[in-house]
């Protein structure tokens, strides 16, 4: 393949628990026209859409794609929704991207919007991504599921929840200085360690917010991106991969994908930067937007992403500042998902912020220099991942 | 402006078939008090809950083993939130490799003081020998069965 795939707008909502001046369709129309006016490009460009929507209860509208037809402009276009859970975002990213690798289109628009605050009840419709036939009855949640991750993780690694406590203080520092980001109060270790328990090790503090907003993207082939002399940043490596769905099966005797770690988004990882040339990530990454919806997971996708020796060195390193802004990897500079999760976007935004990062559009939040941007997304829960290398 | 709301509630009822080999270990959970895995001839590899293929050979699996009742804490977690349609907390919670099994089952844990989470963590660390306790009156149903400390 000699012809790469760009990224030429970008369109973010601000993050909010509800908005209730806007419908579902108005959110998603409100991502879709900043991007547009990013791109420099009226909806005849667009070739195709895909459309981002995570499950259909969390909006609480079935087949919600069928309201958001109109709001990206959809009308006798090339049409698709993807939906990975919480990998979505990045999903609905590399679906666009493979539109344009495979010659098919020029130019394509993803989109969506969730309203994650007005679903009073994210862990029931979360509680039914289980089998009905033998984990139904359990009180699984995506909270207690990692949560166990977490206490697997202590014991291999030696985390404690004060490690985990660190994670949240840098991300609601970094939100702060993020006006898209929904949670923005700088917090202390104290308050994070004082906050309630939910699901120990896992504390109010320790989890990420029920969000509503919007997200958009416009990606172009490199030669329609030089035929009308466009700006662009560059998606070098694309990869997504799947692990077993047993969450039993991750642990017990010799397991494939540990439970602690995340398995399957380092084999994502390793191959999107084998497509990207990039050998040696903890040196040649700049940026990282991690998804990491609870504190704890962020070590282990910093381990998976490459970006420490071996899995576990990401405790010491994050308690060092190496993953700060201003440090050695910036992980998670917008705040990322444990300030803000609005789930049919989330991964999107990761993959958005990573974008504005090495095009040195952050604003605020921008890591100086920033050239090589990775992003990722965990979806199903935690066992369906995608990864981006992106460059300017 | 004045900015209105409407209230809406999905109320889905299902009736799922869970096939051959749910079948096979529910029944044997109601009727006689015992888990069963399954084994996949290529691997060696017992799965609990038993499952008609291994994902890892993608052969149909060939045998049914008896597991447990004994076993060793996987993971474990306190649920200290009410959470909609969920039981009330606080409650303990896992997975437990039972022996002769090599994939772990979810399942209660009872029997541990919840008073403090860091007490009640050392008390079901990772590697603890747990017992399978079976209700009297079962059902067939994942809820038939918990685990405590041996």
């Amino acid at each position: 393949m000699t012809d790469r795939v760009g990224i030429i707008g970008i369109g973010q909502s601000n993050f909010r628990s509800r908005r209730d001046d806007a419908s579902y369709p108005d959110l998603v129309r409100e991502a879709v026209v900043p991007a547009m006016l990013d791109a420099k490009l009226d909806f005849d460009a667009i070739d195709a859409v895909v459309y981002s929507l995570s499950p259909d209860a969390m909006v609480g509208i079935g087949n919600a794609e069928r309201l958001g037809v109109d709001a990206v402009g959809g009308r006798n276009k090339r049409f698709l929704r993807i939906n990975t859970g919480g990998a979505t975002g990045v999903s609905s990213v590399t679906a666009a991207y493979y539109h344009i690798a495979s010659g098919v289109c020029d130019v394509v628009l993803t989109a969506g919007a969730d309203k994650v605050g007005e679903c009073g009840d994210s862990q029931t419709v979360l509680n039914k991504i289980w089998d009905p036939t033998y984990e139904r009855a359990l009180p699984l949640g995506t909270i207690n599921m990692l949560a166990m991750s977490a206490v697997r993780y202590m014991k291999r690694y030696g985390m404690t929840e004060e490690d985990m406590a660190y994670v949240t203080v840098k991300n609601r520092r970094q939100a702060a200085l993020n006006p898209r980001a929904h949670l923005r109060k700088v917090v202390t270790i104290d308050d994070v360690m004082d906050s309630r328990i939910i699901s120990w090790p896992i504390k109010l503090m320790d989890c990420c917010p029920q969000s509503t907003g919007g997200a958009a993207m416009v990606l172009a082939s490199e030669q329609f991106i030089r035929d009308n002399k466009l700006d662009a940043v560059w998606i070098t490596g694309v990869a997504c991969r799947a692990e077993t769905y047993w969450m039993g099966d991750r642990m017990g005797n010799n397991p494939t994908a540990e439970h602690a770690d995340a398995y399957a988004l380092g084999r994502s990882f390793a191959q999107s930067y084998r497509m990207a040339g990039i050998t040696d990530p903890a040196n040649q990454v700049h940026v990282a937007e991690l998804y990491a919806p609870f504190s704890n997971t962020e070590y282990h996708a910093i381990d998976a992403a490459g970006l420490v020796a071996k899995p576990g060195d990401s405790i010491k390193r994050l308690r060092d500042g190496e993953f700060e802004l201003g440090g050695r990897v910036p992980v998670n500079p917008s705040g990322g998902t444990l300030c803000t999760n609005a789930i049919a976007v989330t991964a999107m935004a990761r993959v958005a912020e990573t974008a504005l990062q090495v095009w040195g559009r952050a604003g605020t939040h921008q890591v100086d220099g920033a050239r090589v941007g990775i992003a990722s997304g965990n979806g199903g829960d935690h066992q369906i991942f995608g990864t981006m290398v992106i460059e300017a | 402006m004045e900015l209105l709301g409407r209230q809406e509630v999905w109320n889905i009822t299902y009736d799922h078939a869970l096939g051959e080999t749910a079948s096979y270990f529910f029944t044997q959970i109601r009727d006689n008090g015992k888990i069963f895995g399954r084994r996949c001839a290529k691997s060696n590899k017992v799965l609990v809950p038993p499952r008609a293929f291994s994902d890892e050979t993608l052969l149909p699996t060939t045998e049914w083993v008896e597991v447990g009742p004994g076993g060793r804490v996987e993971a474990f977690t306190f649920v200290y939130e009410q959470f909609n349609n969920l039981p009330p907390p606080p409650y303990a919670f896992g997975y437990v490799l039972l022996d002769g099994a090599d994939t772990a089952l979810g399942g209660y844990f009872k029997g541990v003081d919840l008073t403090n989470p860091r007490e009640a963590a050392e008390a079901l660390a990772i590697g603890t020998r747990v017992v399978t306790k079976f209700a009297e009156q079962r059902k067939g149903d994942v809820l038939d069965f918990w685990f405590e400390v041996a």
